[in-house]
């Protein structure tokens, strides 16, 4: 019998860490940040149909960059969750602290586990009554969970649109101003973002049971205008 | 998550199936148990859409068991669905259509079609025919507001779950025979929303003035009707300030034949 090659645990986690970060690094980035009213979530997506950003149950919104299929699988199980979570006990019993760590469970168990990590990063979003009680958790592909305040940055490039974000970010500011300046962040210097390259939600305290909203290229144009 | 294979997909109903929750599971129970009926509801169609009423009684035997129940609820954004018989099924029945129809609309990114819509209740009733049989009746009406064809349609049931699609009005419950003789005689295919409303309030105004198990409007608790309409504008439920002037005009035509 031949016995395996002996891989360091250092090594092997490196190994699949260098893997996933691969994958989503060739992704477009998504930004998510508060405003007065609520949260803005603003990602690069040429797709009208296949969504990056989605609804998870009354005040909690879902976003996801990497791989499609795998951050969808991911998408569905929240919703099954919250659904039933919801329907077993009551509406006001989701949220998404819970959530996040139901999905930090299963990207950590798939990272080390599975033939293979996911690659795929995700963020949590939930508005309160709230600017106090907003939530951003940041789900990385090793099921890390990072409890974020003002914004959150997602997928490839980060780190030049985190630099760009933090000039931009005006602390309560209107939707004209979150949607800007998640724009400007998203946009850099040599590439300019037109309406069409956008998918764009949020999460709004509007008084109704379902907070998430849409909002499509015609109503972001005159939204940002 | 599931397998491949033994993935629920949207179906909601499927999925608490999966995780043991489900409520059809075999209910056993004494047929001389008294629980509580809800009883009159009617839709009918009109000009602009569909409109709803139920009364507010729940009755147990010959006790009044709640006066201010809501048989008339809200399904989602563009439908609605009315019930009659044992209220604890009934509202079960409801509360998992709700959450059905946004499960789908939140896994697929689109809603159900009103068709779609008016096919899952049938298997939700379907569902609940083993409990039928051992006396917890529960047959709906449906109603909404079809994108498709542009128009108002409604649905009542039969226990079996048998569907069926009316063209005009449906009334259900103890004082349907009463509630139903009342639109027979007024309806009109070109009602507006507004005389809909009113020949409705009329409909469960005679269905209570002779059916013990169907309440009437209630002044000195404030307790009226539930009445909503649906057209392309979405559910409307209509005010009580206003049901309670429709029914004092009802009272001073009565009151003066």
């Amino acid at each position: 019998m031949s016995m395996p090659f002996y891989v360091p645990p250092e090594q092997f986690m490196k190994d699949r860490a260098d893997f996933a970060r691969k994958g989503i690094a060739r992704g477009r980035a998504l930004v998510a940040l508060q405003y007065e009213n609520g949260i803005a979530l603003v990602s690069e997506n040429p797709s009208t149909t296949l969504h990056k950003i989605s609804e998870i149950y009354d005040r909690i919104a879902f976003a996801g960059v990497g791989k499609y299929n795998e951050f969808d699988q991911l998408r569905v199980a929240g919703v099954r969750a919250a659904d039933i979570k919801g329907y077993q006990f009551s509406r006001q019993d989701v949220d998404a602290r819970s959530l996040a760590n139901q999905y930090a469970q299963i990207l950590s168990q798939v990272f080390s586990e599975a033939p293979k990590p996911m690659e795929v990063e995700l963020l949590v979003a939930e508005t309160g009554l709230d600017k106090n009680s907003d939530r951003l958790f940041h789900v990385m592909y090793d099921g890390t969970v990072l409890d974020e305040h003002n914004f959150s940055v997602l997928g490839g490039d980060t780190q030049a649109v985190t630099e760009r974000l933090t000039t931009a970010y005006v602390e309560n500011s209107s939707l004209k101003v979150a949607l800007q300046s998640a724009i400007t962040a998203l946009s850099g210097a040599d590439k300019k973002l037109a309406h069409t390259d956008l998918e764009v939600a949020v999460l709004e305290r509007n008084g109704k049971r379902r907070c998430f909203r849409r909002i499509n290229d015609i109503d972001l144009l005159s939204i940002i205008a | 998550m599931f397998a491949a294979g033994a993935d629920p997909g949207a179906n909601f109903g499927e999925l608490l199936r999966r995780v043991g929750l489900s409520p059809f599971e075999s209910v056993v129970i004494d047929n001389d148990l008294v629980i509580p009926h809800a009883t009159t509801c009617v839709a009918m169609r009109c000009k602009d859409g569909v409109v709803m009423a139920g009364d507010r009684r729940a009755t147990s035997g010959h006790l009044i068991s709640h006066r201010s129940m809501e048989k008339v609820v809200q399904a989602d954004e563009f439908s609605g669905v009315a019930i009659a018989g044992a209220a604890g099924p009934a509202m079960e029945m409801i509360k998992l259509f709700q959450l059905q129809l946004e499960h789908y609309e939140k896994v697929e990114g689109q809603t159900l079609s009103l068709e779609g819509k008016a096919n899952q209740l049938s298997m939700f009733v379907r569902n609940n025919l083993p409990a039928a049989m051992q006396g917890l009746v529960v047959v709906p009406i449906f109603a909404g507001f079809d994108f498709f064809s542009q128009t108002g349609r409604l649905w009542d049931y039969d226990v079996t779950g048998g569907r069926y699609e009316e063209k005009d009005f449906v009334a259900t419950g103890s004082g349907m025979l009463h509630a139903g003789t009342v639109m027979r005689v007024a309806w009109r295919r070109d009602l507006a929303v507004d005389d809909a409303v009113k020949l409705c309030a009329r409909a469960l105004w005679e269905a209570s003035d002779a059916d013990s198990a169907t309440g009437g409007p209630d002044a000195l608790r404030n307790i009226y009707p539930v009445i909503a309409s649906i057209t392309r504008s979405g559910w409307s439920p209509v005010a009580d300030e206003v049901l309670a002037k429709i029914y004092k005009d009802i009272a001073k035509e009565v009151g003066a034949r």
